[in-house]
This record gives structure tokens, sequence and C-alpha cells, in this order.
């Protein structure tokens, strides 16, 4: 680590580059977040890369001012494991979304995720195609409609937290954009040793107004947020309503407090384990938010690969090209 | 103690050429290339050429199964496997059936009696047993059961049909041994260490090879097999050593990341036949390598351009098919301007196509095969030797004009084998790769030299000079994201102009062979370089004025290209492919070069292009060369 004299803040993380989202559009929020994390954990803009697929939430690189790579449709996790395995230093921040992870870059999410990179994987989350215009995504609801879908989508829906963890994902979190608790995720997820998969429910006014409001609306958001505290119990932001599960399903059901209910019949929870992040997952009315699991004790692979490296050298194997071309049998012509 | 095979008299041949066939399952591929090793050991130039199925383990006896190794060797420079065997071993009547057509008229034919039963026979679609009905009278005959005699040999070793079946690859190639006097210690020492697990494997596998040297020391042999003797060729003086295409563009690759002082990051996804370039690299983590085998070849590519994002230099390798996938990533390397060396180890097309067979129809693909105006430069080896010149290079151009190179190859490269003369690193001029450091006045990320026309390469983790590159259009003087379109067309411009700028750091175009002015001149490209060499010397020692070029630079073309081909009265493009390299040529130089296609996935026999170039130039002409008088 280089030294850090200047306390450094916002601003410093921020580029000359005007923001070009649409008004009011979540993206907004969370790039504040970063700008506002990424100085308390001592980050420097020199050695922070944000490498971004395409999308509307991938021109987030450019306001940075930090190294950025924007790259192609859902390649981001591939280019950003590449430079980890030549630049494990580095402190590398994957920004993509819906459509650029689930959809066409489907394959190098899983692959990122079950190899578990030294890095931190944010999806904006919109549940839309924003950048084209408007069309449903792999986390749209049965029945949106779209320019695409124009009597509504049929087409199920996938929940990002369950493909990550279906992939081996060590360390799964949930947050939505305008939400305070956003900066200290993504410094939970930077602390993480291994990839960090952060899904931020993200708002996009033109195409898909509305749809996390429910969770994400001052009044409303209490009854449906349960923000997730190691060790403690389930229970809804607002305290009326917690998680206990059903012996007889293995399923979770959401029951309220008071109603012959008490707070010692609730799942407490428990980061490490995954099974207990499953179930809480995808539930209908309540949103699990905050860290869902987290396994720090798992290899991560970037170290796998310096330390193969490391061996190999130490194994005395010589680094000279002449004499690995002269390795095996040769003779001489005179 | 074994018998020398320098005590007995042999007869002398300047060249000889071998073709061992058998069921997939034989061992062909394993005892064609111990007989090169040993062959390379003692002193002849060689050449060889593996061909063998799709399928891992194709059902025994049948035609499609067969798995065949051709090796040609002799006291002289020679530079293909040679057109037609002149022995031919065949295991089994699938091998006879497929490979008999190929042998020379009075060729010698060894073949294993043991697994001519009427089941495999039948299986190789013979109505009658062809060592009883008369097919063979062409030709000079040795007729052995190799499967009893290896039954017999290695009896002593329990091991149990199957295993001791499978030895009788090695009693052959003993027995081959002995016909041509080759040594058998480098064999004996590679089965030691290849079973080193299992001793009593080992020294069975010995006793077969053993025993069918014995077999031709001891044996009557028919009239007309006789033993035979190549002398040594004489090859200029250095240390020597066999390598296979692949191998020598891995190293090369390596050699190229040491000169540029950069770590080699290699991403990859398995196919053939480019996996062994990943085999081959993955061993070499002491070299500060790092291969990566990526979940698919978008993958593969997008991390290697991660890593040059990184400062290394990024490297992927695949066939046809994975370049396919890789286009996108490779647009945008091209708009990013990074290093980037991609290995295209060519295989027959369309689609899947021939996975085995060797074809050279990428060109277009490697050349154009991009959206946008997307130029790149396009290497392509000439022998398995120079894979490894290519891969030195490709990573200085890269490195250097801050662009992808393609490289090709193909199955035939990748596979065959040949002495190659060792280079020493010495030799190479370093070339350290310049990562800026310090920031210049008015940074941004597209700078650029004004003469090579490269853009500055930053390491992320450099203080002052952070900043954001994409695939979208970016201002040539800002590097910021540009819509303008005056200034998309100057950026385009400008793309073509870097890699056009090349041409001037590359060789000038020159023959081969030959001299310019002359009747006819054969260009090639890549893996057909021996044959189409071979073919113009046997043409021109009858006194044609015939010549040859062989392109290494496709892209750009090399300078004085044009002007070199058109003091020619034919141009004659010989390809493995349906005529790419002739209409680029056309297309760009605007000559009058006629194609000559050969697309069956087999190499262009030297005989074939001998015959097409006379046909061409038709009868002598005493008049203007190159002027074809034609009844
Ligand atoms: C190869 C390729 N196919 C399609 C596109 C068009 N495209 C750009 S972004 C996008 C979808 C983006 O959706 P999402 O990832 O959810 O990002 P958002 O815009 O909603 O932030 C598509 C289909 C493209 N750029 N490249
Ligand atoms: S389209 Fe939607 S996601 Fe894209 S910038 Fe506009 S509001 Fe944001
Ligand atoms: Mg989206």
């Amino acid at each position: 680590m280089t030294e850090n004299p200047r306390v450094l803040t916002k601003k410093d993380f921020s580029s000359d580059q005007e923001v070009r989202w649409c008004p009011g559009c979540g993206d907004y929020a969370i790039l504040a977040a970063m700008q506002r994390a990424l100085p308390e954990i001592g980050a420097t803009p020199e050695s922070t890369v944000f490498v971004s697929g395409i999308g509307c939430s991938s021109r987030f690189p450019y306001y940075m001012s930090t190294y950025g790579f924007h790259t192609i449709h859902g390649r981001a996790p591939a280019i950003a494991t590449g430079l980890k395995i030549a630049r494990p230093e580095l402190d590398v921040w994957v920004i993509t979304g819906d459509g650029d992870a689930l959809s066409i870059g489907g394959n190098h999410f899983l692959h990122l995720l079950r190899r578990n990179v030294n890095l931190q994987i944010i999806l904006f989350n919109n549940q839309i195609y924003g950048l084209t215009k408007g069309q449903f995504s792999p986390t749209s609801a049965v029945g949106t409609v779209t320019p695409s879908s124009p009597v509504g989508s049929i087409d199920q829906p996938v929940c990002p937290a369950r493909v990550a963890l279906g992939a081996n994902a060590k360390f799964v979190a949930r947050g939505y954009d305008v939400s305070r608790e956003l900066p200290e995720l993504f410094k939970e997820a930077h602390a993480f040793p291994g990839t960090a998969f952060v899904e931020v429910l993200q708002n996009c006014p033109v195409f898909n107004d509305g749809v996390f409001d429910l969770i994400t609306d001052r009044k409303s958001g209490p009854q449906h947020q349960l923000w997730l505290k190691h060790g403690e119990p389930m229970i809804t932001a607002d305290k009326k309503k917690g998680l206990r599960l059903n012996p007889k399903t293995l399923q979770v059901d959401v029951v309220t407090l008071g109603e012959g209910v008490s707070e010692s019949e609730l799942l407490v929870h428990d980061e490490t384990n995954s099974t207990l992040a499953w179930l809480i997952s995808d539930l209908p009315d309540v949103k699990a938010l905050g860290v869902l699991y987290r396994d720090p004790s798992a290899p991560v692979y970037d170290d796998a690969v310096q330390a193969q490296v490391k061996m190999a050298k130490k194994a005395g194997a010589s680094a000279d090209v002449d004499a690995l071309l002269h390795g095996g049998h040769t003779w001489k012509v005179s | 103690m074994q018998t020398s095979s320098k005590d007995v008299k042999r007869e002398l041949l300047d060249s000889v050429v071998i073709r061992f066939c058998g069921d997939s399952g034989d061992g062909m591929q394993l005892t064609g290339t111990q007989f090169s090793s040993a062959t390379a050991l003692m002193g002849n130039d060689l050449a060889t050429f593996p061909d063998f199925p799709a399928e891992i383990r194709a059902p025994t006896g049948t035609l499609y199964g067969v798995s065949g190794f051709q090796v040609h060797f002799a006291d002289h420079d020679i530079l293909t496997p040679g057109d037609e065997p002149d022995v031919l071993v065949a295991m089994n009547p699938a091998a006879l059936k497929v490979n008999l057509p190929a042998l020379k008229q009075g060729g010698q034919l060894i073949v294993n009696t043991g697994a001519f039963t009427s089941a495999n026979l039948d299986k190789a679609g013979y109505t009658s047993n062809p060592l009883e009905d008369g097919t063979f009278e062409p030709y000079r005959v040795l007729a052995i059961d190799i499967s009893a005699l290896t039954l017999q040999s290695v009896a002593a070793f329990n091991l149990g049909a199957k295993a001791a079946g499978r030895c009788k690859n090695l009693w052959t190639l003993g027995l081959m041994f002995w016909l041509f006097g080759r040594e058998r210690d480098s064999t004996i020492e590679w089965i030691r260490k290849k079973f080193a697990k299992d001793p009593n494997l080992a020294e069975a596998n010995v006793a077969a090879l053993n025993a069918g040297h014995v077999y031709g020391e001891t044996a009557e042999l028919p009239q007309g097999i006789g033993i035979y003797q190549v002398p040594k060729a004489q090859l200029a003086p250095g240390t020597y050593r066999t390598i296979s295409g692949n191998d020598a563009l891995a190293w090369g690759l390596v050699a190229g990341a040491k000169l540029a002082e950069l770590p080699l990051f290699y991403g990859s996804y398995p196919i053939t036949p480019a996996s062994t370039l990943l085999h081959a690299l993955a061993r070499l983590k002491a070299f500060d390598v790092v291969t990566f085998q990526a979940e698919d070849e978008i993958a593969a590519v997008a991390s290697a351009i991660g890593a040059s994002f990184g400062g290394a230099i990024g490297v992927t390798g695949t066939s046809g098919p994975g370049v396919a996938l890789k286009t996108e990533a490779i647009g945008l390397a091209i708009a990013t301007e990074l290093p980037l060396v991609i290995c295209d180890v060519q295989r027959g097309g369309p689609s899947t196509g021939l996975p085995t067979k060797t074809e050279q129809s990428d060109l277009f693909q490697a050349v154009w095969g991009r959206n946008g105006d997307a130029p790149l430069v396009v290497l392509a080896a000439a022998t398995p030797g120079d894979c490894f010149y290519m891969g030195i290079e490709a990573v200085r151009l890269a490195t250097k004009y801050m662009t992808p190179v393609m490289v090709l190859t193909d199955g035939y490269l990748a596979n065959g084998a040949e002495p190659w003369k060792i280079p020493s690193m010495k030799d190479f001029a370093p070339f350290p790769a310049k990562h800026l450091t310090e920031k210049p006045e008015g940074f941004h990320p597209f700078m650029r030299d004004p003469e090579t026309l490269a853009r500055v390469w930053v390491k992320p983790g450099t203080p002052e000079l952070m900043h954001r590159i994409g695939g979208l259009e970016k201002g040539q003087h800002s590097g910021n994201i540009s819509y303008d379109p005056a200034n998309h067309e100057a950026m385009t411009k400008l793309r073509a102009e870097k890699i056009a700028r090349i041409a001037n750091d590359v060789p000038e175009a020159t023959l081969d062979t030959g001299e310019p002015g002359g009747e006819l001149v054969v260009v090639g490209w890549g893996s057909t370089y021996g044959a189409i060499k071979q073919a113009v010397a046997q043409v021109r020692a009858k006194g044609r004025k015939v010549a040859h070029l062989h392109l290494r630079n496709l892209w750009p073309l090399p300078r004085g290209l044009g002007s070199l081909l058109s003091s020619f009265g034919q141009v004659m493009v010989p390809e493995m492919n349906n005529g790419q390299l002739v209409k680029l040529l056309r297309a760009e130089l605007l000559v009058d070069a006629q194609p000559f296609d050969k697309i069956t996935g087999q190499p262009f026999r030297i005989a074939e292009l001998v015959s097409e170039i006379e046909r061409r130039l038709g009868a002598p002409t005493t008049e203007r060369p190159g002027v074809q008088l034609q009844a």
C-alpha cells in the first residue's frame, strides 16, 4: 500500500465528465454511494479500476476518476478476471446490469462467482433493458409490458441472489439505490476476500418506473425491508413482521409478531449458512437486504494462481528460454 | 546387449517415406513419433504428417477409425512429409483398404496378418482376403502375424490379453528400427519414463520392441525386402531438436514476452488443433507465464484483453470457430488500441467442419472478419519451426504498435514435426515495452507516437495517469467519448494508417526462389511452403523460369509486392481453401493472380503442384518470358 497522506474525499473520486443518465435515474444515487464509500476504505484513484459491460449502468466508469474500462456487453467479468490475474494488487470493481450479467453475460457471471476471483461485482437491477429503450430483462416480472412484449412478457424471471448462490458465490448482498446503507454494503463487499456480489435494486424512471416502490418508498418500505444482521433475529424494518422456519415444508413463513408469535421463534441470521441464505433470498412480500451470505474461508482464485507461480519458481525451474529450447533430445551437426 | 544396427551390410537410400497406419487405438501416432525422434537423432532431415480421425476411439476395425502417420526422412534437406509412401505398414484390413492406393507401385508393404480375421475383413468392406487374392502383386510384401508374435514376446509379463495386445505397435516399431537401421535407445528411455509407475508394463513394452528388432535380424526376410540405411543429412552446423508447430509457437510467445520484458498471459478454451498451445504454456509458470482456461472463447480473449489493459502481453489461442466467437472482443482491442496476440490454428470449416484436418480457410476471417472498419496485423507461419519466429514477431508488433496481431498456423504445422536448428536468444534484439509512468503535457490515453501512431500504454496503478477507455469512439485529441462525425472518420483513417505503416517495419517482398520477370510466380502462404518450394525447384530444374514467393505478412502486405508480382507472366496462388489469398491480392494489387485450390483436408503433394505449374506454363517459349504459347 502506498502512503496516502492526504485524506481523500468524494470529490477525489469524481471525474470531469458530465453524467449523462436520465434525470431521476437510480444510477446517480449508486454513483454517489460509491464515491462516498471509496475514501472511507482508504482506496486511491490510481489503484482502483472499474470494469463494466454495456448498458446505462455500465457508463459508470466514465464518471469515476479512477482507472476504468467500459468493455463489451456481458464480458466485464472475464476482462476483470484477466486484469486481476495479471495485476492482483489492483482493487477491481465490476459494474453490470441485469441484462449484462444475466442474459448475454450469464456464463461469465457464473464462472466469475464459482472461481471466487478477488473483486467486487455490483449488479444494477432495474428489471429492464435501459439502454436499448426498455425491453423486458431476465429479472422482469411475468407480464411486464414493453415494446418487445406488448401484451406482457411470458419469461419466468430469475432472482440474481439465487443465481449467485447457485454458482457457489461466497459473498452475496443486496441493497437499493437510494438507501443510506449502500456505502456500508460496498465497504463490506470490498473487505471480502473473493468475489463479492452486490445486487442493487435500481429504479429506471423512464422505462420501468416504480417497480421497487413497495420496498424503497418511505411509507411502505419499512414493512417490506428486512435488514439482515448476523446473529440477530430476522425482523422487518417496521419491527412488525419476522421470518420463521416451517419445519413441515422447509419453507420460510413471514409471520406477524405479537399474534401469538414471539421473537424467540424467529430465524436468527447466520451469514455463513448458505441454505439459510437460499431460503430467505426470494420471498414474496419481504426483501432481505444486507449481507445474505458470506464465507471468507473459501480459497481465493488469484491467490491460488500466484501460489502456483511461486511454487514453480521455487521448484528451481529455470526461466532461461535458451534452456527451454534445448530441453529434451538434441543433437549437434558440425 | 543390443545388436548394433551398424554391423550388417545395408543398402543405401537417399530418402524414404514410411506411412504407419492402423486403428485409432493401435498407437500409430506414438509409433510414428518415436520412429521420427529416433530418425532425427540419427541426423536425417525429416518431416512428418500425422493424420487421425476426429473420434478419440472410433469403433475398431472401421474405415473411418483409421489413423495414420507419415514420416519422410532423407540424407538431404527436405520440406514435406512426401507424396506417396515407399513403405506402408498396415496393422489391419481397414488401414490397408484406406492407404494401399497411396503406396508406390513396387513399394514395400508390411501387414499384420493377425488382424485379417473375417470380421475385420467384413468391416473394411473386403469381399475376398487381400492376403490371398493377388491384391499384393504390385508390391513387395512382408506379411507377419504381428499380433501373435507380440503376445509371445510379452508372455512372461502376465499382462492380460488386452494390455499384451497393445504392445504390438512397439513390436512393429522394433522391426522398423531394424529394417531402417535406427537406434532403439531413445525409445527405450521414453518407454521407461512413460510407464514409470508400472515397471512391469514398461519392461513388457521394451521386450516387445526388442522382439520386433530380433525378428528382423533373425527371420528370413522375403525376396525384395531389404534392410536399408539413410545416411545423415548435410544440415547447417548447429544444435538441433525436433519441434512441432504448436510447441514452437508457444515457445516463440514466451521468447517474445521475454524480449518485451513483459509477463505473458494466455487465455484459452480447449479446441483441436490449438489445445496443445495451452498445454505447453501451462507448464511454463516459472517463465512469468500465467495460463487461464476460460469458460469459452469469448472469456478467453476477454481475459487476455484485461491482462493487456493491466500491462502484460495478453495472448489467446484457438481455431477458426473460436476466432468467430472472439470477434467482437478483438474489435474492442482494436478500438481501445491494446496489444493482443490471437493465434488461429486453422482447421477445415465452416462450422465444426473437419476438426482434425488441415485447411487455410480463415484468411478472410483474419483480415476482414469483424464489424466496422477494424484493421489488425495478420502473420502466417510457413513451417513448424517458423512458428517460433512468428510468435516473437507477433509480440513485437502488438506491443510496439498497440494493436491486436493474429498469427495463422494450421493443423498440419501444429502437429507436424521437423528437425529445427535451435536459435540463441542473444541473436534477437530485445524490444522492451514502454509503459508511460510520467505525466506528459496534456495527457490523455489516446496521445500517440507521431511515427508509429501507437497510443500510450499506461498501467493501472500509475499515479496521476488515471483514465477511462472503452469501445465507444473517442475524440482524437481528448480521448473522451466523441460522436463527432468528422472525428469518427479521422479515427477510422488513423486506425487503418497505423496498421498500414507497419509495412515499413517488416521485410520487403522478396522471392524465396527464382528471379523477377520470369514466366510464372507461385505465391503461397502458411504451411504450403515446403510443397511449393520443392515443386518450383523441380520445374526450374527443367529449365523453366519459375519463381516462388511466400508471404509471412498477410496484413499489411509487404512493400513492393505489387510490382514484383506484376513482373511475371503468370501469378499462381495454391491454397488449401476456395481461393482467399488470390482474391486479396487481386483486390489490393490489381494483379491477375489465378487460384489453384485443394480443399480435401490434406496438404498439397509436390507432384500435383509440379503438374499444375507445367500445365499453366505450356510448351517452353524462346520469346518473351511469361508469354504463354498455346496451340
Ligand atoms: C453484442 C451486443 N448485443 C446487444 C447490445 C445492445 N444492448 C446494449 S445494452 C443492452 C441491455 C442492457 O440492459 P442492462 O444490462 O439491464 O443495463 P441497463 O441499461 O438496464 O443499465 C443491450 C441489449 C450490445 N451493445 N451488444
Ligand atoms: S433509461 Fe433508465 S436506467 Fe437508463 S439512464 Fe435512463 S433512467 Fe437510468
Ligand atoms: Mg437493466
